[in-house]
């Protein structure tokens, strides 16, 4: 039995591509795409290894990277494959990033407008709309996983998926994180983490704050671009508690 | 109507109104007063309102005008109806900036940017009626075309599409790189 978080609500192959390129402070137009497929490929690797629901997206464009760099090795002068497919072979993988990040830019300008029932207010409306959107509004889950990838480095290197005898319940987890997030008002991402025994507690004290994510019963923010990353309640403590005993989780026992 | 008196009544009516008004239909209320002097007439309680520091501003929103409150006051308004704001999520706000921008658009046009599927932030938008479906694409298949609502307008403050903030130009990084040998196919004139 294994827990698949659905990632549809979180971000795609092209945010993953962007934050690694500003991760490594590198250009969009000159992708160093041996670095870049490498980290994307790890990334895949820690999302598989959480079991996060990896959609078929991530895997055609590490296909694609694959091919880029593939096709980046071979001797320059193949006229003929050249004209066909445009001299750099990272050039449309380019064009669709700039693309996207054109319209990101573009999302960000609608969000910072005067927006109706957030800034400006007519009168006699109805009430203010709740909040229907989920969290990771300001981080992405690539920077939560990040993230996570430092807590990890803490632990002695092991398969994420190895047996362990000790069985952890996620819903134990979930239930345990909000009761500490409702004491605490708002905590450091990383705080959640001091007190794992092994690295499956780590994972699974995460899959927690994913599906709580999902449940819309946390949030999660950062409060500059680079800043800790903290949760806090998305919702009062029982309307959150009511949210997940109403959702069935799949597969309760973790790491069994 | 004397001038002062045409003022009032405007006031009167966008006071009452439940959305955005165009001065075409304050023109069919106030008959016999014509469209120019009833825009000159907003403007100048446009004016009034900003500089008297009032509670309410006078905006172009959607074809048309609406009292709204000013930003700076948003807080306490929250703090009356002890709402939480509304957010939208990224893909939502993404999404929906493609719709805008590129309309009429048809989902695969929108997924070939995003990189991934928008079937469920459509369905959002749509129930939000942020976007509507404006017609179906002559293409096999017939899809349907997406484009924005005046809901869309009025919650982005927009007093219509042209006012969108300029997109960003892609940087022409990517035209230098096909480099001196081909000229880009639209600049014909100089060419």
């Amino acid at each position: 039995m294994t827990t698949k978080v659905q990632l549809e609500i979180f971000e795609g192959p092209l945010d993953l591509l962007l934050h690694l390129i500003k991760k490594s402070e590198v250009s969009i137009t000159d992708i160093p795409i041996a670095l870049i497929t490498e980290q994307y490929l790890a990334t895949l690797e820690l999302m598989q290894g959480l079991n996060l629901d990896v959609a078929g997206e991530f895997l055609v464009m590490a296909a694609t990277l694959i091919h880029i760099k593939s096709r980046m090795l071979l001797p320059p002068g193949d006229e003929e494959e050249d004209e066909e497919e445009g001299g750099d072979p990272r050039e449309e993988l380019m064009r669709r990033l700039l693309e996207y990040q054109r319209f990101k830019e573009a999302a960000q300008e609608l969000e910072s407008r005067d927006i109706l029932k957030r800034d400006v207010f007519v009168r006699s409306p109805e009430l203010p709309e709740e909040t229907e959107s989920v969290a990771f509004e300001e981080v992405s889950l690539f920077d939560l996983l990040s993230a996570l990838r430092r807590v990890l480095e803490r632990f002695p290197k092991e398969d994420v998926h190895e047996v362990t005898v000790e069985k952890i319940s996620l819903r134990e987890k979930m239930q345990g994180l909000l009761d500490e997030l409702h004491k605490k008002g708002k905590a450091l991402f990383q705080s959640f983490f001091e007190t794992a025994a092994s690295r499956m507690e780590v994972v699974v004290t995460f899959l927690a704050m994913l599906e709580l994510v999902r449940l819309r019963a946390i949030r999660v923010a950062q409060e500059e671009r680079v800043g800790p990353i903290m949760l806090e309640l998305a919702a009062p403590l029982e309307e959150a508690q009511g949210r997940m005993s109403s959702e069935k989780i799949e597969g309760e026992e973790y790491g069994a | 109507m004397e001038r002062d008196r045409l003022k009032s009544v405007l006031e009167s009516l966008l006071f009452v109104a439940d959305g955005p008004v165009s001065v075409g239909r304050l023109a069919e209320v106030l008959e016999g007063t014509d469209k120019a002097e009833i825009a000159s007439v907003l403007g100048e309680l446009q004016s009034e309102y900003e500089t008297a520091g009032r509670g309410f501003r006078l905006v172009e929103i959607a074809g048309g005008y609406q009292m709204r409150t000013p930003k700076e006051h948003a807080d306490w308004i929250k703090r009356f109806y002890q709402g939480r704001p509304a957010r939208m999520s990224r893909a939502t706000l993404e999404t929906l900036a493609i719709v805008a921008y590129k309309q009429p658009v048809t989902r695969a046009e929108i997924e070939a940017i995003r990189g991934v599927d928008v079937d469920g932030v459509l369905s959002t938008l749509l129930e939000r009626r942020l976007v509507r479906i404006v017609a179906r694409k002559d293409i096999p298949g017939r899809p349907y075309l997406y484009g924005t609502t005046s809901e869309f307008l009025e919650t982005f403050n927009l007093k219509d599409l042209t006012h969108l903030p300029t997109l960003k130009e892609m940087e022409e990084i990517t035209l230098q790189q096909t480099g001196d040998a081909e000229q880009p196919q639209e600049s014909g004139e100089e060419g």
